[in-house]
């Protein structure tokens, strides 16, 4: 009788997870990285692979690093306000293309438009263990000592970048 | 009014609905044939019901009835007639009526060939289907109203969403759900077992034609769909491991599952426990896909509009039906005996080895789909599991499936010899791997990928040859055509089924291994050359269509100087919802595809532009025609018929009986 009821059991289990992912919606995560300097690397960039993009480039600046791959669906959710972001030239965007094949990559920025100043490439995801990637889409704010400050998991949205973001950037780069 | 009728059409469906879920099982429960007997009619004016509702709101489209909200929603007065029809399934309220639509035509299509029934299995078959039925209709009426009034109407609509405008998304969703709701025959087959306690191999073999007529369309469905993708979204792919398309590969490969194992309750007796609870999985599946498609609980490519109330009562819905299922199996499934017995190796065990993969296959891409949600459930963040996890699964987890594929039709029943069959599959096995290693070298470069890919798909045709061979040699009869047009068509059915597994992996080998791809800036006038073919781009003029406004580039095609294709690509903007889409175009062949879609306009007259040349792309999709064919084949078969014919002699001699009994 125990093994019949077996496919009933996680049949129930898997309920109770879709059932809370109903209702869920928290978007704001605290990471262990928060409040520490960004691990170093030193990666390719996706348009001019002869080159590398470590974060020391942008020392002294306050930036973006928005993890991203052309594979991924919440990317492209996200990725208008990322060009809204550019556009409005508040804050530099680094990207970094996890796990990612290039050409697709570089064919994803051209259709839909790229809103990063470089884009370093991490194909193998080596270096997003260091950062604690989950899954893309993932944006840190880093400040001018190259320390993490926020990080947001998943999708950017309006909310979080008109109320947390961007007031954080503007902070930051007032001290 | 016209929107009213329909949804009063609504409403009544229900209730006979209702009626049709109760009665039927109650009746057959007590042995009242009265009751019994009402199936038949209730399921065949709910169709009529729903038919006139799929009608009317038909209707409100054709009419540009702004004043119905979902009208205006998804149409508007620019749109051209066909997609306004074709919009009444695209979206959420009419996609699912359309559901509901195809569920009762299947419930008529089981009154129509089920005569051969016992009475007390057709009415619980029947019964089963109205009670999914009322489900879905209580949530047409509660929470996703496709009738819904707009006052004060709209003055014009919102449009059709851009990316559906395409004759291919038009047939996609009926086909896909044809396959779905399919799916809900065989599950209603398999709980009316359960509930009679009569799980033996006539179920098994009254089970196998409605499942795999639904395997088929899903098939077909799922081919259609990634076909729109390759040359809709853009950028070449045909498969993107999205949570959407996901939902719809996992019952079908719960459902391939369940064809071969009920192949082999139906021929050996055995598995019984095991398909029944496969019946059950692969229509839990086709449920749980509209679940994670309409209640918005992932993240996808294809947007769809959220609603927490309506994926509150999907889920419910859900654990009504699977947990009920479920828990009726966990009740009577252990009354059930085992089959036959066989040996270790045997057809049995590798059909039985097989089904573990493909379940396991079926587990893992569940998993990827579901772990976004379950860390998120868990409060450890949201992400997406793309690709590069996929990928890594799959293959593994397919080889030996497709290795078996090769070896189980020739393997014996009961019990067969490890040596005999290695002795018979040699030649087979050679040729396999000469050519795995050979022909890559041939086509210009090798990695392990192609390697294997053209091993698997050389080794299911070599192995169908032998197994061909070996039949011929043991039939009676003179010449080589009288005895193969003596096999039977369940057989072919079969072989082109493999056949199209077969044709698939050289599409999708190849195309990997092979395909060229550039992302140029392209000047008026400039050329360039991939894979043999040079692109010559002639600039991009403006063209207007009924409701959007597109550039539409020129490119002449040519390989050694003669001119092979014109090529007409278009970037479109759809006006109303202002949205940009990108209208590749493809130069088809049985052998390559040249692919050309347009990126951003550039200064002076330059476009970026996206080229491809994809050899064998054009395999994938005919591989799932052949596949879907071979389905057709083998429920032509002639032992269905005669065994329907025979039954219904028994039968009707029986229920004479059983009504004079009544009288």
């Amino acid at each position: 009788m125990k093994r019949f009821l077996l496919p009933l059991i996680t049949f129930l289990l898997l309920v109770g997870f879709l059932a809370v992912g109903l209702r869920l919606d928290p978007r704001e995560v605290p990471s262990p990285l928060v409040g520490k300097s960004a691990p170093e690397f030193s990666l390719p960039q996706l348009h001019e692979p002869e080159k590398v993009f470590s974060p020391k480039d942008a020392a002294g600046k306050v930036w973006l690093l928005n993890v991203w791959a052309s594979w991924c669906g919440g990317c492209k959710d996200e990725h208008p306000l990322l060009m809204q972001l550019a556009q409005g030239g508040e804050v530099p965007i680094y990207g970094m293309d996890y796990k990612d094949r290039p050409e697709e990559a570089r064919a994803w920025l051209r259709q839909w438009g790229n809103p990063y100043r470089v884009t370093a490439v991490d194909e193998t995801g080596r270096v997003g263990i260091d950062y604690g990637v989950y899954g893309v889409p993932e944006t840190y704010v880093i400040d001018r000592s190259g320390a993490i400050r926020y990080k947001q998991i998943g999708p950017l949205t309006e909310e979080v970048v008109t109320r947390t973001i961007l007031p954080l950037v503007k902070e930051l780069q007032d001290k | 009014m016209i929107p009213e009728v329909g949804h009063f059409a609504l409403i009544l469906a229900l209730c006979v609905g209702i009626v049709q879920g109760t009665l039927p099982i109650l009746g057959a429960a007590k042995g009242n044939l009265a009751w019994m007997r009402v199936a038949r009619p209730a399921a065949r004016s709910q169709f009529l019901l729903i038919s006139l509702a799929c009608a009317c709101l038909a209707y409100a489209f054709a009419a540009k009835d702004f004043s119905v909200l979902y009208v205006a929603a998804n149409a508007n007065s620019q749109l051209p007639l066909p997609y306004r029809l074709a919009a009444v399934w695209g979206a959420h309220e009419g996609s699912l009526l359309l559901w509901t639509f195809i569920l009762t035509a299947w419930m008529v299509a089981v009154t129509i060939f089920s005569r051969h029934l016992p009475e007390a299995m057709r009415a619980r078959i029947l019964a089963v289907m109205g009670l999914v039925s009322v489900g879905f209709l209580s949530f047409l009426l509660s929470v996703s109203n496709p009738f819904e009034r707009l006052i004060p109407a709209a003055t014009d609509g919102r449009d059709l969403n851009p990316l559906l405008q395409d004759p291919g998304m038009v047939l996609h969703p009926p086909m896909l759900y044809m396959g779905y709701v399919g799916f809900s025959v065989a599950f209603a087959f398999a709980i009316a077992a359960l509930l009679g306690g009569n799980l033996d191999s006539s179920w098994a073999r009254w089970s196998r034609p409605w499942t795999t007529v639904a395997w088929c369309f899903l098939t077909v469905g799922i081919a259609l769909g990634s076909g729109w993708a390759y040359y809709e979204l853009g950028w070449g792919g045909w498969w993107f491991w999205d949570p959407v398309e996901n939902a719809s590969f996992m019952p079908w490969l719960a459902g391939t599952a369940l064809i071969h194992s009920l192949a082999v309750t139906d021929k050996r007796g055995s598995f019984k426990v095991w398909t029944v609870l496969l019946a059950i999985m692969t229509f839990s599946l086709s449920l749980l896909g509209t679940f994670l498609v309409r209640s918005g609980v992932l993240t996808s490519v294809h947007a769809f509009a959220t609603d927490p109330k309506r994926g509150l009562f999907i889920l419910a819905f859900l654990t009504l039906v699977v947990g009920g299922s479920l828990l009726l199996y966990a009740w009577r499934a252990p009354r059930v005996g085992l089959g036959g017995g066989f040996s270790l190796v045997s057809r049995e065990s590798l059909l039985l080895a097989n089904n573990v993969l493909l379940v396991v296959a079926m587990g893992s891409v569940l998993l990827g789909t579901l772990y976004p949600l379950i860390l998120d459930a868990l409060g450890l963040g949201k992400i997406s599991v793309g690709p590069p996890y996929f990928d890594a699964v799959f293959v593994p987890l397919m080889t030996p499936a497709v290795f078996l594929m090769g070896i189980g039709p020739i393997a014996r029943w009961k019990k067969a010899e490890l040596p005999e069959l290695g002795i018979r599959v040699r030649w087979a096995f050679g040729i396999s791997l000469a050519t795995a290693l050979l022909l890559p070298l041939v086509l210009g470069k090798w990695t392990p990928l192609i390697g294997l890919g053209l091993l698997l798909a050389t080794w299911i045709a070599t192995t169908a040859l032998t197994n061909l061979r070996e039949r011929l040699t043991r039939l009676p009869g003179e010449s080589v055509f009288s005895r193969l047009t003596s096999l039977p068509r369940s057989y072919w059915g079969m072989m082109l089924a493999h056949g199209g597994v077969a044709i698939f992996i050289v599409g999708v080998t190849l195309v990997k291994g092979y395909e060229v791809e550039q992302d140029v800036r392209m000047n008026i006038g400039e050329t360039t050359t991939i894979g043999g073919y040079t692109f010559r781009f002639d600039g991009a003029q403006e063209v207007r269509g009924p409701n959007y406004m597109a550039a539409r580039g020129t490119f002449h095609v040519s390989k050694n100087g003669q001119e092979v294709a014109r090529l007409f690509p278009e970037k479109r903007l759809y006006t109303v919802q202002n949205q940009t889409m990108t209208e590749a175009a493809i130069d088809s062949g049985i052998f390559r595809d040249l692919y050309v879609s347009l990126g951003e306009q550039l200064e002076g007259g330059a476009w970026s532009v996206r080229l491809y040349h994809k050899p064998f792309v054009d395999w994938i999709w005919g591989g799932c025609l052949v596949m879907a064919l071979g389905g057709a084949v083998a429920i032509a078969d002639r032992r269905y018929r005669f065994a329907r014919r025979e039954e219904h002699q028994g039968v009707s001699a029986a229920s004479q009986a059983a009504g004079q009994k009544v009288a």
